[in-house]
């Protein structure tokens, strides 16, 4: 639906920057949004659309920047302010109480009062005809839990609409609804559309962000990198604008790529329509000896999904895994561990380091874990292999009994993979090991993933930088909303190769 | 010196001493030690004994505290582990023989053991809040002691049970010795082991911790069986003192007074890092508290609120930010004043 352009915006942010210890997450950012109009905005992890979105709903202040709302300036220092000026937030954990009916959920604060006391029954009617509004028939006195996630959605939205809200925040609404409940979702979004409503809607689902948007903007690094209309905006054109290039020369690894892996004997790991009901569609992947796959994909695409379920973090309810040839059952770490397959999580803070502990704890951690409790690495041991890896890797600093809470995202991602390394596995899964690290600390995790596959090591190797992977890895599993949609060898192969692919292969497929 | 300082166990320190100093000054008799017979008495000599009971339970806490959990039902198992013992040696033909004590107190160590694989079964299996899955063996197990008994107070006459907690032993009392074994026991196991780290980095990140191999469950698990075996000599303990099994009064309360030494001693209720020797400074320095009460004459209804107050002094000195605040303070009041003079001119 084309946006007349004339149109006053509802929301103007002018120059937004919003600066936390040591970054901007926000740098002089512009953002309008219009009535009757589906926004999307898009952006890697980093790329500063939470801090956007939480700037507009006043769990932010802002540094420096102004907000506009329907032409009056406005100053936002809780979220009730921003809810005062009709703006409402529909988060992809739905924040509702699911303790309460369904009633209570969507006039919560609004309840109908008689006398100073609550009339529930009107209260309830008054709930009921909201959410008919929005097509959604229910009855009102049930319990939020006993509804699906969808239903949850819609009721999340009822009560925005109760406040009367001229804009709507959907963040990520779609991440775990099937596709007959995202139809259900965008009826109801392009409904509020026609009422005028101006909704903001983030995604990670490239071909829903095309099928519900007017206009896209997208954010890079803290900054704008620019606002467009989604009918002329072309998917390639999306994706790296999304995934910016990186600059940096690593010229001496160029050759990891081209390098033969001997692929006659069993693959390392052999994965067989392996999927998840609403996670992950069945997929197939192998690995052999010494090879590094990538896995490119956009957030959200199903990559982190796929190489949990092949190390047991998740459980997967169908396929099957082989180790060296043999069926295998893997269904914990543990399993993994024990066929000496290792993975390094994507979110390190919270999956990676035991932040308290030592550095040389957090190494030994693994092999200790392999060996159980009674059998504990000695300290001298302790110490040599702390004192290779530290030097290996080039932790810094290179103090060993430092709580690792203490050091730079670098270094306690070189902490993590010295941890994996210790327990000689044969199999190592990195899951965005060079996210949010400086330059120096990619190139050294880079090189070493280079260096150990050469001598024999299969790595996945998954990262948002679509030069890491091609750099690095022989042979590409590209992925898309939730599906693997095809294998490339990266040998000779483009930045442009890869993101067409994403953009444009298995189009027609999907549903 | 600034290493001292910052080491963990500085400040709980700090308190238990100046505790023993005020002591000291108040009452002199405090630190007066005599012998009878070869065997020490005094006050601080009951105090190692006294506060054996309390060690036991603590110990199992800490561990307990370390995954992240806590353990509410320690009392009742006391209850439970004396109720059992004292059965046993009651129905006994031959009470003052060491065989029945000795069957009396495997038995009762075995049934506590049991008791703490159950709520390490909620709790590390079962996925149930600890707080409350140990709160059912809270409200149970003092029912099972009484159970146990007939709904009686037992009463036994047997010399080699009194030992355990009123006898003599190279001068010190049998049960400081208890005391000692237990806290060895306890770190030789952890620290000399990898269990510590393990339970260390359960408590600290379960989710890192789980995807690094470790296996949390049975960590966990472990954690809960031992504190309920501790709880279960502590309860021998308690009942060898007063030589009867009451399910009342058999470490009433005693779960607070723990969980109070662990923080005094400072092991952080979320979990993680956890201080042996802390701890062990806690339970000194509650021990020393209650015996202070005591010799105040601090009419016993009003007993708590003395407890609460000293207590919140401790913890207060201990901590960082009041610390700072404080310092901040001072600084404010000293800026304060000399701005006032600038304004008086």
């Amino acid at each position: 639906m084309p946006v007349d352009n004339d149109v006053a915006p509802i929301i103007e942010m002018r120059g937004i920057t919003i600066q936390f210890p040591g970054v901007k997450a926000l740098d002089s950012v512009d953002f309008t949004l219009r009535g009757g109009e589906v926004h999307s905005l898009m952006g890697e992890n980093g790329a500063g659309k939470s801090t956007l979105i939480k700037a507009l709903t006043g769990v932010y202040s802002v540094d420096s920047g102004t907000i506009t709302v329907a032409g009056e300036k406005r100053v936002f220092h809780t979220t009730s302010d921003a809810q005062a000026a009709g703006i409402s937030t529909v988060y992809q954990e739905v924040n509702l109480c699911t303790n309460l009916s369904v009633g209570e959920n969507v006039m919560l604060g609004h309840e109908v009062r008689r006398g100073g006391l609550i009339d529930w029954r009107a209260t309830h009617r008054e709930a009921a005809r909201h959410l008919e509004a929005l097509g959604v028939q229910l009855d009102t006195h049930t319990g939020l839990f006993s509804h699906s996630i969808a239903i949850q959605q819609l009721i999340a939205i009822s009560r925005a609409m109760v406040t009367d809200s001229k804009v709507l925040i959907l963040d990520e609404p779609t991440s775990s609804l099937d596709r007959g409940e995202v139809e259900q979702l965008f009826g109801v979004i392009r409904d509020l559309r026609e009422r005028g409503v101006a909704i903001l809607f983030v995604s990670h689902f490239l071909d829903q962000v095309y099928e519900i948007s007017d206009r896209i903007t997208v954010l890079r690094n803290g900054a704008l990198v620019g606002a467009y209309d989604a009918d002329t905006l072309p998917r390639n054109t999306l994706i790296s604008s999304m995934i910016g290039r990186e600059l940096e020369d690593l010229a001496e690894l160029a050759s990891s790529a081209a390098r033969d892996i001997d692929r006659s004997g069993a693959p390392v790991f052999t994965a067989t329509g392996l999927g998840k009901k609403g996670v992950l569609e069945p997929a197939d992947l192998d690995i052999y000896e010494g090879e590094v796959v990538g896995i490119a994909g956009l957030l959200g695409s199903g990559r982190t999904e796929l190489v949990r379920l092949m190390y047991g973090a998740d459980r997967a309810d169908h396929g099957k895994v082989e180790v060296h040839g043999k069926p295998t059952r893997i269904t914990t770490p543990r399993h993994a561990i024990d066929h000496r397959i290792a993975f390094s999580s994507e979110d390190r803070r919270a999956e990676g380091i035991v932040g308290d502990l030592t550095v040389a704890e957090n190494i030994v951690l693994g092999i200790q874990a392999r060996r159980g409790w009674l059998r504990r690495v000695k300290r001298t041991e302790t110490d040599a292999i702390v004192k290779e890896y530290i030097e290996a890797l080039g932790v810094r600093p290179a103090d060993p009994d430092r709580p690792v809470r203490n050091l730079s995202g670098g270094n306690q991602q070189k902490v993590l993979l010295a941890r994996w390394l210790a327990t000689a596995p044969e199999l190592i899964i990195l899951d965005e090991p060079t996210r949010g690290i400086d330059v120096g600390a990619k190139a050294d995790i880079q090189r070493k993933v280079a260096e150990l596959s050469a001598k024999g090591l299969s790595v996945v190797f998954i990262s948002s930088e679509i030069e890491e992977v091609i750099r690095l890895a022989q042979r590409i599993t590209v992925m898309r909303d939730r599906r693997k949609i095809g294998e490339l060898e990266s040998n000779g192969l483009g930045v442009d190769d890869v993101i067409d692919y994403i953009a444009n292969e298995g189009q027609e497929n999907v549903a | 010196m600034k290493k001292i300082v910052k080491h963990r166990v500085f400040w709980p320190v700090v308190a238990l001493v100046a505790l023993l100093l005020l002591n000291a000054i108040v009452r002199p008799s405090f630190v007066s030690i005599t012998v009878q017979d070869g065997e020490l008495y005094g006050t601080l000599i009951s105090l190692l004994r006294n506060s054996a009971p309390l060690m036991l339970v603590a110990l199992g806490m800490t561990i307990v505290i370390a995954t992240r959990g806590i353990d509410l039902s320690v009392g009742a198992v006391m209850a439970v582990s004396g109720a059992v013992a004292l059965t046993i040696i009651a129905q006994s033909p031959t009470p003052e023989a060491p065989g029945t004590i000795a069957i009396a107190i495997v038995a009762a160590l075995i049934v506590t053991l049991i008791a703490g694989a159950w709520n390490g079964f909620l709790v590390a299996v079962l996925g149930i809040q600890p707080i409350i899955a140990t709160l059912v063996l809270m409200l149970a197990g003092r029912g099972i002691a009484l159970l146990i008994t007939n709904g009686q107070i037992t009463t036994v006459n047997s010399a080699p049970y009194k030992f355990m907690s009123q006898g003599y032993l190279f001068g010190f009392p049998f049960a400081f010795f208890v005391s000692i074994a237990a806290v060895v026991i306890v770190v030789l196991v952890q620290r000399r082991t990898a269990l510590g780290m393990l339970t260390e980095a359960v408590g600290i990140n379960p989710e890192a911790s789980r995807l690094a191999g470790v296996r949390s469950r049975g960590i966990i698990w472990g954690a809960y069986a031992a504190s309920g075996l501790l709880a279960g000599f502590a309860g021998i303990l308690y009942s060898s003192n007063i030589m009867a099994a009451d399910s009342n009064a058999a470490g009433n309360l005693i779960e607070l007074d723990a969980i109070l030494a662990v923080v005094l001693g400072g092991t952080s209720l979320m979990g993680g890092k956890f201080s042996i020797a802390g701890t062990v400074i806690g339970v000194f320095t509650i021990q020393t508290l209650k015996s202070t009460i005591v010799f105040l004459g601090v009419p016993s209804p009003v007993t708590p609120v003395f407890m609460a107050a000293v207590v919140i002094i401790v913890v207060a000195v201990q901590s960082p930010l009041l610390r700072g605040t404080a310092a901040r303070a001072v600084r404010s009041i000293r800026n304060a004043n000399s701005n006032t003079t600038e304004v008086a001119k």
